[in-house]
């Protein structure tokens, strides 16, 4: 073997499942070396977020770090509402029976906060081992000897081998895409979720949502107002910031050519808002990252080699009707696979560390609420687009009416059934269809208008901190024929149709007498969602360590 | 290994931070002392042989009392162990000669270190005499205008990538024994490739945060008795320079008068061709023509 720096245990990424995977690995006094990109760990993360703990899983972040939720949390969600929305006419339903199912604790997260005091204990403990944690370094592929993965490679470092590497990179993690486990080729698989964190002084929270110091809110919103594409957007409450934002499934909001930051002030302007948000709107930080679907990409076998990955990088996200549960299963993940390594090392087999994993996985139930097996025999049918078309139909008919009248005491109870969330189809019926007809037949009007003027993408991007690679862009355009890379000019979200200050661009060219319709690239703005990778034809990775954008808040 | 580091005080000619007098003499009592510049490379360049290496950094600045500062400043860039001030009235208006002297015979206070560290000229004195002559002093192999560094602890050896002439385009390696002075070059970058060197930077960050709070606890100050000099060799007496007057560079006017003219009004334009030669003086008119036509 080559002469390289060598350590037992490398783990990529220092987001939930990195740092759940690192302290499972100290715990064992194993040598554990975490390598994170950002400047600081949570310095490039987006989430909602709200994170749980599982009452039934094997592992949750304050067992893994006591006093968790003291430090690095903002507020425990005591209060959780969906609105069904059809123009200004709103029916809402108490959905806290399916928050606090299975939930030991849920809290509201700010990521930059967050994991960085994740980082501070990762690297303490992993220290003691021999390891420790680095940012500002970026992993950008694999490196193999005779065909078999042995370590990593770097921007800044030389080459690193291990006897067992965590890929903790999160969605579009290129050490999944290097092993061949992961592609970027289907929209449907993925989520697109923008986001914006608003100032709110814990008065102004405490008054308007009601809440008490150890209380806070969720709301969640469905209906007409996101011109159709399939999706949602949800606020919680933090300290004393709003975490704000949508989630719409990628190939919708391509077919729909629909903006993502219109579709964010299609919900901070809804009249809805208006009592909660005020007429003092500032807004923070706008962000923006893709969210893997586990329904559809989850590994079943999220290993190979002595590569074993966890959490978004290995698809593990699960989104239960409303509910989005990426973090606490990146934890559970993340753990599971170190425990994995170390038992399997234990019995001197530690080659079998990746299927010891996965069995894990299925075995504490893992793999089932990421899979939920209804919704694989249900989903030939309940996807089909016939099957579709005659459901919305019906359910938007006088009979179909006529039905949600004469369910409305039950709907709420059964919006409340964990199992019937989890087997929500992925169809313009749940997000879209019922909650417009629910709130047609059953809502009440809002009687506030909005005064909320959300900024432009221009103040957005102005607002956000960046680190430039100059002269060395991280993504670059494979096919700037606008068929190949032309969906991103609209769901990138930094960039729009007519704004010429964002990364994508359209371009005409003329030659001889003929007109081509091509994209540009500019990736000054990228907020690194992962978007483009999935629909346009480029060569994508993260920038190299420390460099891009920082966020504050995430 | 055994580092020692040497750094100067300089004012703070960052804008906002600068003040002069209506005569554009700087007025130092109203201009706060900062570490020079330059001499960050030549921080980063025993820093970078620490993280490699091990052992220890001292860093030693001749100057006024408000030099600790300074000293501190350099202990949370190089994580030094130690700090050390050569201070006393003796060493006053001291020239680069009368600083070398000093300097060396403070170094020799600290017993043999391997490596000693001087930055490339000063933000106020710019001599880049000081750690030339220092190292006269001291009889070690010196290498100038220092880039990158690697050193052999085994064989003794340092090995470096320098200027020649002070000029990027032109790079060439060296090597000596130890123990040398090093003079750090601007271009001087240091280089961490492995996990172990970035671990290991990080842990001396955490250990110096603590450390350049007390920082007067890791401080030793000298005179020259401490040192054992000779203040006829020192300060304003061991100076051979003399400098006769200091004047300022006179600045160029705040406004001057102009007059516009349009681009395309042919008449005008042959104006101020005329005024341009008669202002070189007796310029050929034809040459100045094709010039313009080219
Ligand atoms: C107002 C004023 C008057 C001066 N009058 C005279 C004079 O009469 N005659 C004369 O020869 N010089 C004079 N000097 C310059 C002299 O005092 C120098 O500042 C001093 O000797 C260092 O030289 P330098 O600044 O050119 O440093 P450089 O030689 O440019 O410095 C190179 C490196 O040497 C090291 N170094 C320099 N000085 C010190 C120090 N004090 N302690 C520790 N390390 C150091 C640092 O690593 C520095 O990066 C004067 C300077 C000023 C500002
Ligand atoms: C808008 C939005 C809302 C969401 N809401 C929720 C919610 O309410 N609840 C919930 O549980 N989940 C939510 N999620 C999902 C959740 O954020 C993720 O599932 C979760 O962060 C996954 O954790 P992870 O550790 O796998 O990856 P991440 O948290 O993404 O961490 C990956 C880490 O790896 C680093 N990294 C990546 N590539 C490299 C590389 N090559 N080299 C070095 N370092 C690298 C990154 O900088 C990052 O720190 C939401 C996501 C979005 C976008
Ligand atoms: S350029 Fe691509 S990765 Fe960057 S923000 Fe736009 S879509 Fe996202």
């Amino acid at each position: 073997m080559s002469d390289y720096e060598h350590y037992e245990a490398l783990v990529v990424g220092a987001g939930p499942g990195g740092a759940a995977a690192a302290a499972t690995f100290a715990n064992y006094g194993i040598e554990t070396l975490v390598l994170e990109r950002g400047v600081e760990a949570g310095s490039k993360n987006v989430s909602g977020g709200l994170i749980y703990a599982e009452e039934s899983a094997p592992y949750t972040i304050d067992d893994l770090f006591p006093g968790f939720r003291e430090a690095a949390a903002e507020r425990p969600i005591t209060k959780y509402r969906i609105h069904n929305i059809a123009g200004d006419k709103v029916e809402s339903f108490d959905l806290t029976d399916l928050h606090e199912h299975d939930t030991e604790w849920s809290d509201s997260v700010l990521r930059r906060k967050m994991d960085s005091w994740l980082e501070d204990r990762v690297h303490e403990r992993t220290r003691e081992t021999g390891g420790g944690l680095l940012t500002g370094v970026h992993v950008n592929g694999l490196l193999r000897e005779e065909g078999r993965i042995v370590g990593v490679t770097l921007d800044e470092l030389d080459p690193i081998t291990a006897d067992i590497i965590v890929a903790a990179d999160g969605v579009n993690s290129e050490l999944a895409r290097d092993a061949g486990l992961m592609d970027w080729d289907e929209p449907d698989e993925w989520f697109q979720g923008v986001k914006a964190v608003v100032d709110m002084p814990e008065d102004a929270i405490a008054d308007r949502f009601d809440v008490a110091d150890d209380e806070g809110a969720a709301h969640l919103f469905s209906g007409d107002l996101f011109e159709g594409v399939r999706g949602g957007g949800f606020l919680y409450t933090n300290r004393d910031t709003l975490s704000l934002g949508t989630v719409f499934h990628l190939d919708s909001l391509v077919a729909e050519e629909a903006e993502p930051h219109e579709l964010l002030d299609g919900l901070l302007t809804h009249p809805l808002l208006a009592q909660w948000l005020g007429d003092d709107y500032t807004e923070l930080e706008y962000s923006a990252k893709l969210v893997p679907d586990s329904k559809k990409v989850a590994l079943r076998e999220p290993h190979f080699g002595r590569l074993l990955l966890v959490g978004d990088a290995a698809g593990q996200m699960q989104a239960q009707g409303p509910i989005i549960k990426g973090m606490n299963h990146a934890v559970t993940a993340g753990a599971l696979a170190a425990e994995s390594y170390a038992q399997a090392k234990s019995r001197n087999e530690p080659e079998k560390a990746g299927t010891r994993y996965a069995r894990k996985l299925r075995s504490e139930g893992v793999m089932k609420k990421l899979r939920p097996r209804g919704y694989e025999l249900l989903r030939g049918v309940a996807e089909d687009d016939g099957v579709t078309g005659v459901v919305d139909s019906v359910l938007t008919s006088a009979v179909g009416r006529a039905g949600i009248r004469a369910l409305s005491g039950r709907l709420e109870r059964l919006y409340n059934v964990p199992t019937l969330s989890a087997l929500m189809p992925d169809t313009r019926t749940p997000y879209v269809t019922l909650p417009t007809v629910i709130a047609e037949e059953l809502g009440t009007r809002v009687r506030e208008t909005s005064s909320v003027t959300p900024p432009d993408l221009e103040a957005r991007i102005g607002g956000l901190t960046y680190d430039t690679d100059i002269g060395n862009p991280h993504i670059t355009l494979r096919d700037e024929s606008f068929e190949a890379s032309g969906a991103a000019v609209a769901a990138c979200p930094v960039s729009a149709v007519d704004f010429g200050g964002g990364c994508y661009r359209e371009e005409v060219v003329r030659t001889n007498g003929s007109e081509e319709r091509v994209v540009s690239l500019d990736t000054q703005p990228c907020v690194e969602c992962g978007t483009c990778a999935v629909v346009a034809d480029t060569d994508w990775s993260h920038p190299r360590g420390d460099k891009g954008v920082e966020f504050k808040w995430g | 290994m055994h580092m020692v580091v040497l750094t100067k005080g300089v004012p703070d000619f960052r804008e906002g931070q600068v003040s002069f007098d209506e005569d554009g003499h700087l007025e130092r009592g109203k201009t706060p002392t900062v570490m020079n510049p330059n001499d960050r490379f030549a921080l980063e360049a025993a820093l970078q042989t620490r993280v490699r290496h091990g052992g220890r950094v001292s860093v030693m600045s001749m100057g006024p009392p408000g030099y600790k500062e300074v000293l501190q400043e350099a202990m949370e860039t190089v994580y030094a162990d130690d700090l050390h001030l050569v201070s006393d009235r003796e060493m006053a208006a001291a020239d680069t000669w009368a600083t070398a002297i000093t300097l060396s015979a403070g170094i020799e206070t600290l017993g043999e270190p391997d490596v000693v560290f001087a930055g490339f000229k000063t933000a106020d004195g710019e001599t880049g005499h000081t750690g030339p002559q220092t190292n006269w002093c001291l009889d070690m192999p010196l290498v100038t205008h220092v880039v990158s560094l690697d050193i052999d602890e085994e064989a003794g050896t340092l090995r470096a990538k320098r200027l020649v002439e002070g000029d990027i385009e032109e790079i060439e390696t060296v090597e000596t024994e130890l123990p040398a002075f090093v003079v750090a070059d601007p271009e001087f970058e240091p280089s961490y490739r492995t996990a172990g060197e970035r671990l290991t930077l990080k842990d001396l960050r955490e250990e110096t945060r603590a450390r350049a709070e007390n920082y007067e606890e890791h401080l030793t100050v000298r005179d020259h008795a401490d040192i054992n000099v000779d203040p006829d060799y020192i300060g304003l007496d061991g100076s051979p320079t003399i400098v006769s007057s200091v004047d300022p560079i006179p600045k160029a006017p705040a406004e001057r008068e102009a007059t516009m003219v349009d681009p395309d009004d042919t008449r005008a334009m042959q104006d101020v061709l005329t005024a341009m030669q008669s202002a070189v003086g007796d310029g050929d008119g034809g040459d100045t023509a094709a010039a313009g036509g080219d």
